[in-house]
């Protein structure tokens, strides 16, 4: 473990910090206990006592270098800085076109996908209430709606993030629009942002309704069929996100998405995946709040831990398969609809937090958020807030520049060792799949989230506009909400529906019999089968409700 | 008597219609309610109209709890049409989560009592649904003399 053995030999360290204390003592008074989120006690002062350099190799290294405590890259934001990739989700793929070609000239370097609930639920836009559809995200079905969406966005040479849960009938439309352009998928990057159907199941629900086991399935397909074809795609996002959205601790929300990824990479080995193939292509998609020194604190020990345990226990040998890739996304549970503008200064120092922590692609949220769907004017706020810490803060300049703080450091080794026991909690309930199924993690995760409101109304956890400097909230003048026009998406319905009954139906029933036998024989790949039925105009609901059948439906597994 | 002055204890229905699944706030406005001695009925995300109807006749609620945070709450009307066609309009609506200014009116007129936004005070949450509780209560008493009569 990460614990000190040798004290440094300082001469007069005794006597001076007993001073300091002595007299930090009389002017404080009665000091009071500080706890971070995550539990740990916070000192008001540390010192070489606590944390002093000894096993600087083993415990931090050097960028680039095993167990990648600084950073997975020798080069880090120096060299290259992370990818701005804003999450973007609204209307119809027309509308949702408009607003990526917006965030392309206002510098975003990725692009990410965002469904209308309505996908999210498996249904079709013919299945729902026409007053839900693209309040929320963009309303794609099948790969001609994909074709708008992406329409002059250049597929091969941009990175793409499809939120997109299992069965990833998003990627499927990519896929068939590129072939459509003539692009090859070798050529096609991006993730697969909401593979992790573990989390959806424990927090936030916004899953395509697959059974566990059929979920499970699915995604190993997926792993499978993109190693093969589209090998610049990550195909496996573990979302520490919705967990700490629901309320999960920052050391809770580390250890549960370790646990999760061990998960996956035992279920890749099971299958006879070689680890070292499928383990470089995994990412991580990370909440980052406001709480400063513990966002940064978390994210260097879970890159430490996952560098051990890839190469530990899953027995990886490429150092591609030990580097901790991530995402981050300002997190939405800290912002406020009090004083909403307040939000940006919030979402400046979320996002300082996660470019010092190492990331290596940052969404920040819109000011607007807490209320509805940003506008075009905030999302260019929210990107503005990066190309400023990027550019004027000169936050890239050094690398890890927190490593070797005596507070950072220490707290570091703390979260690491009690994330460690709650993976050990986690391997002993036998693995995350398990707990997950037994509602382990989520009572834990309700727990976390009921002990934070309470310490919120207690007035405990200060949040400005909510318990404290109330008096400043003026009325904040919202321009009338913006929601999708009911005409253009009522069109935008009724020609899915003339699409749909223009189609040879034999066609359509041809690609559905040939999923629903790759669903029903264990040994083959269903994700493949799915990418032909994109391509032959097969809509997300029809895939969606089909697998629901033969692989059977999913509830998620609540646990008030 | 119990804590919210009902006996037996106020039936909340804590449920999501539409299509979001993020539930944290229905979760702990559950819990709140629980520890305030009402009876709460939790349902996990994504309920239709008719399945929450048929739920609130079977179950006998005095109050609906729908919490909404993406945009479902522009469903709510629909819902209290709904309840209102099975006889059972006397039963309180109160609505949870993000619901934007100016679209907070239209909910209003369809019958919702209150609209509980980011930071209600607790206290005042499990006031509302006792009181609203209270109202629905001395209906469904009133209805039950008439028939015994």
């Amino acid at each position: 473990m990460t614990k000190q053995a040798v004290q440094l030999s300082l001469p007069g360290f005794e006597q001076a910090h007993g001073g300091w204390r002595a007299e930090y003592g009389r002017q404080i008074g009665a000091d009071r206990t500080i706890r971070n989120r995550s539990g740990v006690e916070i000192k008001p002062l540390y010192t070489p006592r606590d944390w002093n350099g000894d096993a600087f190799l083993e415990n931090l290294g050097f960028p680039g270098q095993y167990p990648y405590t600084r950073g997975i890259y020798p080069t880090m934001h120096r060299g290259r800085t992370w990818t701005q990739r804003q999450l973007i989700g609204l209307g119809t793929p027309a509308d949702y076109n408009k607003r990526v070609r917006t965030i392309l000239d206002a510098g975003a370097t990725a692009i990410s996908l965002i469904p209308c609930n309505s996908v999210f639920r498996g249904n079709d836009c013919d299945e729902v209430d026409l007053p839900l559809l693209g309040t929320c995200g963009t309303v794609v079905n099948t790969a001609d709606h994909m074709d708008q969406a992406l329409d002059g966005v250049p597929l091969g040479n941009i990175s793409t993030a499809m939120n997109d849960p299992s069965p990833f009938t998003l990627l499927a439309f990519v896929l068939a629009v590129a072939k459509r352009r003539g692009i090859p998928w070798t050529s096609i990057t991006g993730t697969s942002n909401q593979s992790d159907y573990i989390s959806h199941f424990i927090a936030n629900h916004m899953f395509y309704r697959l059974s566990l086991p059929g979920a499970r399935r699915v995604l190993l397909d997926h792993i499978e069929f993109c190693r093969a074809y589209v090998p610049g795609w990550n195909p496996v996002s573990v979302v520490g996100q919705h967990m700490q959205q629901a309320g999960a601790t920052p050391v809770e929300t580390m250890a549960f998405t370790i646990s999760t990824a061990l998960q996956y990479a035992q279920d890749c080995i099971d299958r006879g995946m070689d680890i070292d193939h499928v383990l470089r292509r995994f990412t991580f998609f990370f909440d980052i709040s406001i709480s400063f020194f513990e966002e940064v604190a978390k994210f260097r020990a879970g890159r430490r831990i996952w560098a051990r345990l890839a190469r530990e226990r899953l027995g990886a040998k490429d150092p591609g398969s030990w580097r901790f890739k991530f995402h981050g996304q300002t997190s939405g549970v800290d912002l406020t609809v009090q004083q909403p503008l307040n939000n940006i200064a919030r979402v400046a120092v979320q996002a300082m937090a996660g470019i010092m922590s190492g990331l290596q692609s940052l969404h920040t949220d819109a000011y607007d958020e807490a209320i509805t769907t940003p506008t075009e004017e905030t999302a260019r706020i929210a990107v503005a807030t990066q190309n400023i810490l990027r550019e004027e803060a000169h936050l890239c300049d050094v690398i890890d520049p927190l490593g070797g703080s005596y507070y950072v450091e220490t707290l570091t080794d703390q979260m690491e060792e009690e994330m460690m026991a709650l993976i050990g909690k986690v391997d002993e309930a036998g693995g995350m799949y398990k707990a997950a199924e037994a509602g382990l993690i989520q009572a834990m995760v309700g727990q976390s989230a009921l002990a934070f409101q309470e310490k919120v109304e207690s007035g405990e956890e200060k949040v400005i506009g909510v318990n404290c400097y109330q008096a400043d909230n003026v009325a904040y003048a919202a321009r009338p909400t913006e929601r999708p026009e009911l005409e253009r998406m009522q069109q935008h319905v009724a020609s899915f529906a003339a699409y749909k009954a223009a189609r040879s139906q034999t066609d359509v029933n041809r690609a559905l019999d040939t999923l629903k036998r790759a669903a029903n024989s264990e040994g083959e790949n269903i994700y493949g089968r799915i990418v032909e039925a994109a391509e032959v105009g097969i809509t997300h609901g029809e895939i969606v409700s089909l697998l629901r059948e033969e692989l059977g439906f999913g509830h998620p597994l609540v646990v008030v | 008597m119990t804590a919210c002055g009902l006996n037996p204890p106020a039936r909340v229905l804590v449920t999501k219609i539409g299509l979001d699944g993020h539930d944290r706030g229905s979760r702990i406005v559950a819990a709140y309610l629980r520890d305030a001695g009402m009876e709460v009925i939790y349902t996990p995300p994504w309920q239709s109209i008719p399945a929450v109807v048929k739920l609130v006749l079977e179950e006998d609620v005095d109050v609906v709890g729908i919490s909404s945070l993406a945009t479902d709450h522009l469903i709510v009307p629909k819902l209290a049409d709904a309840l209102r066609e099975a006889g059972l309009g006397h039963v309180g609506i109160i609505v949870g989560g993000i619901v934007p200014d100016d679209e907070c009116p239209a909910l209003l007129q369809a019958g919702v009592s209150a609209i509980f936004g980011p930071g209600s005070p607790r206290d005042d949450i499990i006031a509302h649904v006792a009181a609203l509780a209270a109202k629905v209560r001395d209906v469904k008493n009133a209805e039950f003399r008439e028939i015994a009569q």
